[in-house]
Formats: C-alpha cells, sequence, structure tokens
C-alpha cells in the first residue's frame, strides 16, 4: 500500500501547477459547480480534480467558499449549475462531479458517505448527548443490526458490534480519547470534538476523507501526533482533502495545495512553491498590499475599477432570476 | 367507605384499567416518535382513532378478530406514510403542525355525518357492535372473580380479560421497544435526535429512519386505540386534540426515552387526577365547588402539570437530564 501512495505522489511532480490541472490518477474530477445565494456567487470552479492517496489542502480567505464546495461535493448542498429536467444550463456547461468512476450529479449526502467520501463538519457534529464509544460505533457502516428486524435478534449483529468496538476503542486510543470513551461527547473540549469526529469518520474506513478545519481548535501538542494520523492515513492509500487555516501545517503534510479566492480555483501546486503564486498573494492580502497606498497613478487606477463593478452585480443577479 | 379510602380505591382501580393500559400503549408510540427520534408528533391521538376506526368496522362488516386487528395496523402504517414522506424532510417543528392537523382531520372525516353509516357519525360506534369477537376468545369461564380488592366480570364488557390482555400489551410492547433501542437500529434514532447532518454524513439514511421510527409508532397509537375503544364505545370526539396532550403529559411525567417511562406515567397521570379530583371534592365546601367543577379542576390541573413539568422537570420522573432537554 505504501507504494501506492509514494507513486502517487511521484505522479504529481509531473503535474503542472495550474488552476484546473489535469492529473494522473484523479479520485475526484468536478466541472462547472456553481453556487449563488441570491447575486452572490459561493463557488464557481470550472474544474478541478484531485489526485489519488495524496492529501490535498484547500486553502483560502475566509469567505472563499471553502466549505461550501465540501458541502456541495458531498451532496448536503445542491450546486445552481446542477442539470435540471426543464430549462438549467445545457449538458457541456451543467455541474457534474465524478468521485471514484461514479458520477455523483443526484446522491444524497448519506449515499455519498457509502460511496466512501466521509466528511467532517466545520462546526463539529458531535452527537453531545451519546456517550463517544456510541459515536463511534455510529460511524461504522453496513451495520446489520441497523435493519429494523434484524435488530430485534441480538444473536444477529452482537458479532458485529463487538468487532465494531474493538475497531472503536483502537481509533479512541490513538486519539487519545480512549479514558473518555462512557463520557458524553457533549462533555468533551472543542478540540476533543474535533477529534472524535474524525475518529468517527474514519470508523467507515473512507476511501476519501474530507476535513474541514481539523485542527482549529487542538491544542498544539496534539496537533503534531494529528498530523502523524492524517499521514498514516495517506500511507494506507486513503485519499485526504481537507480545509485548513494553519499555513504551517498545509506546508508541512500536504503533497498538494488547491487555492480558492471569491469561490474560483486561483492556484494549484505544491505547498512549497504555491505560496510565493502572486494569485494566492494577492488573495490572502490584496492585490496591491505591496505598493504604497500614497501613490496617485494608483489612486486613479482604484476609482476607474470602481464603476466597473457596479455595473457587473446586476448582471449576476439577473443570472439567478432567470 | 371512608372518603380516603375510597380516593384510594379509585386510583388503584384506575391504575389497573384498560384506559391506562391503553394510554401506555399509545403513550410508548409517542416516545418512539418524541424522546428516541426527536419526532414531534401531536397526533398521536389521530394514530389511536385510525386504528380504533380500522377495527371497529371491519369487525362490523364481518372481518374476523384477527384480521380486523391486521386492518387496524395497516390503516396505521398508510397513514404514517401518508404524514411522513412529505413532512419528514422539513425540520421537526412542521411536523408537529401536519400530524395535529392530520389527527383533526381524522377525526372531522370520522365524525362528518356522509359517513353516518360506516363509522356513526359523532355519534360513534357503540361497542357492542365489534366487541364480541375479542370477548368471545376469553378462556376464563362465566362469573366474577375478586383479587385483592378488585373485582370484576371475569370477562364481560370491562372485566379481567381486557385487563390482563391489556397489561400484557403493554408487558410486549415495551420490551420490543427496549429490545431496538438497545440495538445500532436505536442508536441511529438516538443520533437523528441530536443532529441529522450529522447522522447523515456517517452514511445513514436519516429520512428512512424516521419513517420507520414514525411508523413503528403509529403502528403502537393505533394498538392503544383499539385497546382503548374495547371496553368503551369508539367516539371520535374523545380521542381529539386533548387526547393527544394526556399522552404528552403522561409521557412526559414518566420521563420520555425510558423504556417504563410512558407506563408509569400513563398510571401516575390517572390516579393522580383521580386523587385531585377526590380530594377536592372531599376537602373544597360544595358552595365553593361542586362536584362537577372538581372534575373541572382536575383536568385543569393535568394542564398546570404539563407546563410545570416541561419547565422544571423535562425529563419527568424516570428520565435522565442530560439526555433529554427541550433545546436539542
Amino acid at each position: 500500500m505504501p507504494d501506492l501512495s509514494t507513486n502517487s505522489r511521484a505522479q504529481l511532480a509531473q503535474v503542472e501547477a495550474v488552476p484546473g490541472s489535469s492529473k494522473p490518477d484523479p479520485i475526484l474530477t468536478v466541472d462547472n459547480i456553481t453556487r449563488r445565494f441570491g447575486g452572490m456567487t459561493a463557488v464557481d470552479v470550472a474544474h478541478v480534480e484531485v489526485q489519488r492517496g495524496v492529501i490535498t489542502a484547500l486553502i483560502g480567505p475566509n469567505g472563499a467558499g471553502k466549505t461550501t464546495f465540501f458541502n456541495l461535493i458531498t451532496g448536503f448542498d445542491k450546486p445552481s449549475s446542477a442539470p435540471k429536467l426543464f430549462g438549467g444550463p445545457s449538458r457541456a456547461l451543467a455541474a457534474k462531479w465524478v468521485f471514484n468512476g461514479r458520477n455523483m450529479g443526484n446522491v444524497g449526502a448519506s449515499k455519498v458517505a457509502q460511496l466512501g467520501m466521509v466528511r467532517t463538519f466545520q462546526l463539529t457534529k458531535a452527537l453531545s448527548k451519546l456517550s463517544v464509544l456510541q459515536n463511534m460505533l455510529l460511524g461504522a457502516k453496513d451495520q446489520a443490526g441497523e435493519n429494523f428486524f434484524v435488530a430485534l435478534i441480538k444473536p444477529l449483529w452482537i458479532a458485529q458490534e463487538k468487532a465494531n468496538t474493538d475497531k472503536a476503542l483502537e481509533l479512541l486510543e490513538r486519539f487519545k480519547l480512549l479514558e473518555k470513551k462512557d463520557d458524553l461527547a457533549g462533555s468533551l473540549s472543542g478540540g476533543q470534538k474535533k477529534l472524535l469526529e474524525m475518529a468517527r469518520a474514519l470508523m467507515s474506513d473512507p476511501v476519501m476523507i474530507m476535513l474541514d478545519e481539523p485542527m482549529a481548535g487542538v491544542n498544539p501538542a496534539l496537533t503534531q501526533s494529528l498530523l502523524g494520523h492524517i499521514q498514516a492515513l495517506r500511507d494506507q492509500g486513503t485519499t485526504v482533502l481537507f480545509v485548513e487555516h494553519d499555513m504551517h501545517m498545509v506546508r508541512h503534510i500536504s503533497d498538494w495545495v488547491i487555492v480558492m479566492a471569491e469561490g474560483q480555483i486561483v492556484a494549484e501546486g505544491p505547498a512549497e512553491t504555491v505560496m510565493s503564486n502572486k494569485a494566492v498573494i494577492d488573495a490572502y492580502l490584496g492585490a496591491h498590499h505591496d505598493t504604497d497606498l500614497g501613490d496617485d497613478s494608483l489612486l486613479d487606477e482604484g476609482v476607474s475599477q470602481t464603476p466597473e463593478k457596479v455595473t457587473k452585480d446586476p448582471k449576476i443577479d439577473q443570472e439567478t432570476h432567470s | 367507605m371512608d372518603g380516603i379510602t375510597k380516593i384510594l380505591y379509585d386510583m388503584s382501580a384506575i391504575a389497573l384499567s384498560p384506559a391506562t393500559a391503553a394510554f401506555a400503549i399509545a403513550a410508548i408510540g409517542l416516545n418512539v416518535h418524541f424522546g428516541y427520534t426527536g419526532l414531534l408528533n401531536m397526533g398521536q391521538a389521530g394514530f389511536m382513532l385510525i386504528g380504533a376506526y380500522g377495527f371497529a368496522i371491519s369487525v362490523m362488516n364481518g372481518l374476523p378478530f384477527w384480521l380486523s386487528v391486521l386492518v387496524a395496523i395497516a390503516a396505521s402504517l398508510v397513514f404514517a406514510l401518508i404524514l411522513g414522506i412529505p413532512t419528514l424532510k422539513l425540520r421537526g417543528d412542521y411536523l408537529a403542525i401536519v400530524t395535529i392537523s392530520a389527527a383533526e382531520i381524522i377525526r372531522m372525516v370520522g365524525r362528518s355525518s356522509v359517513l353516518n353509516a360506516l363509522t356513526g357519525g359523532s355519534n360513534g360506534i357503540t361497542g357492542n357492535s365489534y366487541r364480541d369477537p375479542f370477548n368471545s376468545l376469553s378462556p376464563f369461564p362465566d362469573g366474577q372473580t375478586t383479587i385483592l380488592w378488585f373485582t370484576y366480570d371475569n370477562t364481560g364488557v370491562n372485566g379481567w380479560w381486557i385487563r390482563i390482555v391489556g397489561w400484557s400489551l403493554v408487558a410486549i410492547f415495551a420490551t420490543f421497544v427496549w429490545l431496538l433501542m438497545r440495538s445500532p437500529w436505536g442508536r441511529v434514532l438516538r443520533g437523528v435526535r441530536e443532529d441529522e447532518d450529522a447522522v447523515r454524513s456517517l452514511g445513514k439514511n436519516v429520512f428512512s429512519f424516521k419513517l420507520q421510527s414514525l411508523a413503528l409508532g403509529g403502528f403502537l397509537g393505533a394498538m392503544g386505540g383499539v385497546l382503548y375503544i374495547l371496553p368503551a364505545s369508539l367516539q371520535p370526539d374523545s380521542m381529539g386534540r386533548s387526547m393527544t396532550f394526556f399522552i404528552w403529559t403522561a409521557l412526559l411525567l414518566g420521563g420520555a426515552a425510558t423504556i417504563f417511562g410512558p407506563v408509569l406515567g400513563s398510571i401516575l397521570f390517572f390516579a393522580l387526577r383521580i386523587a385531585v379530583q377526590g380530594l377536592a371534592g372531599l376537602f373544597i365546601p360544595s358552595s365553593i365547588m361542586n362536584s362537577q367543577q372538581t372534575e373541572q379542576f382536575s383536568w385543569i390541573m393535568v394542564g398546570v402539570a404539563l407546563m410545570l413539568l416541561v419547565i422544571f422537570r423535562p425529563q419527568g420522573v424516570l428520565g435522565n437530564k442530560k439526555e433529554l432537554s427541550f433545546n436539542a
């Protein structure tokens, strides 16, 4: 298995670092995915591919549309550009995303998870009134005991339950939550809830795990071991896509970085080089971060840009209403 | 008989009565909805009524007893599907609105004069027209039996047979729900109660689980309805909104999300109401409150009790406060 991930990473070295570049072995391919909230376009991604077996980071300033993008891909939200029975965008321009060789256009959130793309949430969704262990067990997939009629007869599901419990305890130990296993998840700290959510997602042995800000609120001592876990996951063949604001973490573990700004992919590339990409610096710091605002010529430019923007907005509005 | 002794006797008699058992079963069903899945079903009486109609009308039209019970079950499941499919995708509050209206629709349709031939309109259906097949199943000889201080007919309209069947059903259904709730199936329901999206992100079909829960609780409601009318008569107006709220009070009193909560709650609900009524009759002079008013007073106290419960002890007698709170 480690070979697969080393291979995948080696393949990435050949990939051109431009937005929407094609990968040698993409697990996820997204086309024309747009999401508008009224007149605001939150996500407008023309094409992006995620390489199998590597860690890909999705970064971008606040409001760049990273979480909305996650929601769209995992079936928690529907793209505005989704193909419709009547009207809607033409076939070539309609949203289309393929995960592991399967078109995910009309797949509901629970089905997405069953197919192996499991996500976590930025605002943790630990089930606070279930114990930590129950939370974990809920994550296991294909449980016979979740069928109404099978559930009535304990011998039919107890063996699987035991196996799941063993697996859960092992994961909890890895995530330093073992001594909390019988506590209600609500009693955990914010960082511990993050860990629990990640551990719970791993209960289903996902093909691809999507982590929304996994490190927010986790104490630095734990961060180090978490990074190790994520890398270990990759080495076992799981594809990881994560949103993160902590640049140290991004630089440290990601094999590939995708940068979003204002809903679009503005840059892609290996962590070392993408940070110095002009589009990325512009997105984070503004296009004029390096220039002296006292410069008159610059002010003129700023004035001339303003009306252009105003005329743009109604056009977007019209599109949404049509 | 001395006043206090009479109240105690009345309390024990109502605790054992088939109506209490019927309420307990309906409350077990509501507990599956609200206690375990977080579905705000405000129309449990509708499920009871539809079960009762299904059973009574089938028997009156010559169907055998067991087939009539099956009709009652089928009617409640269809009702659950009709309610659930359009509403379970919405937020919980909408289900409350839809269920209370649906229950009222059932009642209004049942009591409308157009259906006089079938449902007896607002007069309902008298017990004699559907009771016989049930009583003929009784293995007991004719006559009366006294156990402790209770003397009832062995079979009869309101005798030992219906009591034994009723409380056996309570035990069976409580066991049934216990078996389900300790399983992974029950765990998913408890997850749904708290955060649907989280459960969805783990690959569970939330809609399907909610529908199963609605159907199970509705089935129990229908069984409660059948049991409720057997020793009495089918009166659509006595199975309306107020009945739904009595079931809610019983459930919250005993403790939602517990196995015995709904059973204990139903017993306490009836016994305490009788106690309030009896004590008010005993100690409040009739110049202030006559016997009719003491009964109304006791029902008012039910409403007050429901409010106090929700505010001060949402977990009821048996519940776990950490597990059950209303802001979930």
